[in-house]
């Protein structure tokens, strides 16, 4: 679909499909500490002072979930950029400016929540 | 398979106007599936439309969907492709259907050149010959994907070109990374801007069945994810328009 919708162009589409890819590594070690994470934080049952216990005003955490949104912010809309032009007879540019719109609702969101929890350690 | 009534439903008409005709033929043990479309032709189906030429897995103008999965007829042994005695011959999937079996095949050639598979030479024959090693890296990369016989299978088996019209294909950006690894080409930056962007090689899904169906045994998705390799370097590089 979107065949006469112009040229594509090659340096942009490059970068993106790259930093889709750092993007992709920086996720995939990450998860990997998340899930690590929770797996060990549930050994005696979850519970929400738990969590806020751990999280709660920590630096770290808050560092590890601050990069954790921002590789997500830009790996999951360059994904859905390539399945919209894929399914959808949608425009190019009515399509990048959806994806550009999800990345901001991806990081305004998440930045909401590593900023709240954050905040969360000085109540505790 | 010793010889037997073979159960042949054959593609009849165009993509809007057409159906499945069933003929029986008798299939022998060396029977291969461009056999039994010729011998449809020549004693059922006088007006039968189909493609071939060399008979002998060089031509790559054979090729159809049988059974669901696109391959080269002509070296495709019935016994092998359908065991149970019983054929399903189609025209190649993502072409504009002419009649019956035969496609139009002009889209998939012009995305070859649209991916710059055309040599650019960088000498004449005043000059010296260019000296290339066999054993050399990029020669092995180039003759990797060098035996491509221009079929499209590939073509008809990737999802993506059923998907997105415009997305150049395995064969022609697998004939671009052979001549991006060509040291005598001379229009490497021409064609990493032909083949870089959303009709190009970083498109591909690297779902491989392109890999699954060429008759040929090449790797398409290994010279696109080559390709995916040196666009990156060049745009970090700024060789990218």
């Amino acid at each position: 679909m979107n065949d006469l919708d112009g040229a594509s162009n090659p340096a942009i589409e490059t970068k993106l499909w790259l930093a889709q890819r750092i993007s992709a590594v920086i996720l995939a070690l990450m998860v990997f500490v998340h899930l690590g994470t929770i797996m060990y934080a549930v050994r005696d049952g979850l519970t929400a002072a738990e969590i806020i216990d751990r999280v709660g005003g920590h630096l770290g955490w808050a560092l590890f979930y601050g990069l954790f949104v921002a590789a997500l912010a830009v790996h999951a809309p360059i994904g859905i950029r390539a399945i919209l032009a894929e399914i959808t007879a949608l425009p190019r540019k009515r399509i990048d400016l959806l994806c550009f719109m999800a990345a901001v609702l991806i990081a305004y969101l998440g930045y909401r929540v590593v900023r709240d929890f954050y905040a969360l350690g000085s109540i505790a | 398979m010793s010889d037997q009534m073979l159960t042949v439903l054959v593609w009849r008409g165009t993509a809007d106007k057409g159906r499945y005709i069933e003929y029986k033929v008798r299939g022998l043990e060396n029977h291969t599936v461009l056999d039994v479309v010729t011998y449809i032709q020549r004693y059922l189906e006088p007006t039968l439309s189909y493609r071939f030429s060399c008979r002998v897995g060089m031509c790559g103008s054979c090729a159809m969907t049988v059974n669901g999965k696109p391959r080269w007829t002509c070296r495709s042994s019935v016994s092998k492709v359908a065991p149970g005695g019983k054929l399903k011959i189609a025209p190649l999937r993502s072409m504009k259907i002419i009649k019956d079996l035969s496609v139009e095949m002009s889209e998939f050639f012009d995305k070859l050149a649209r991916a710059e598979g055309r040599f650019h030479p960088t000498s004449n024959r005043q000059n010296d010959f260019n000296h290339v090693k066999p054993d050399s890296v990029k020669r092995r990369l180039a003759s990797d994907g060098i035996e491509c016989i221009g079929c499209g299978i590939c073509y008809a088996s990737c999802d993506l070109v059923a998907w997105k019209s415009n997305y150049l294909g395995p064969a022609a950006l697998n004939r671009a990374w052979t001549l991006v690894n060509d040291v005598r080409d001379g229009a490497h930056r021409k064609r990493l801007n032909a083949v870089a962007g959303d009709a190009g090689c970083h498109a591909c899904h690297s779902q491989q069945g392109c890999v699954e169906s060429c008759p040929k045994n090449l790797n398409p998705t290994a010279s696109i994810a080559g390709l995916k390799r040196v666009t990156a370097i060049a745009v970090l590089k700024g060789e990218l328009d």
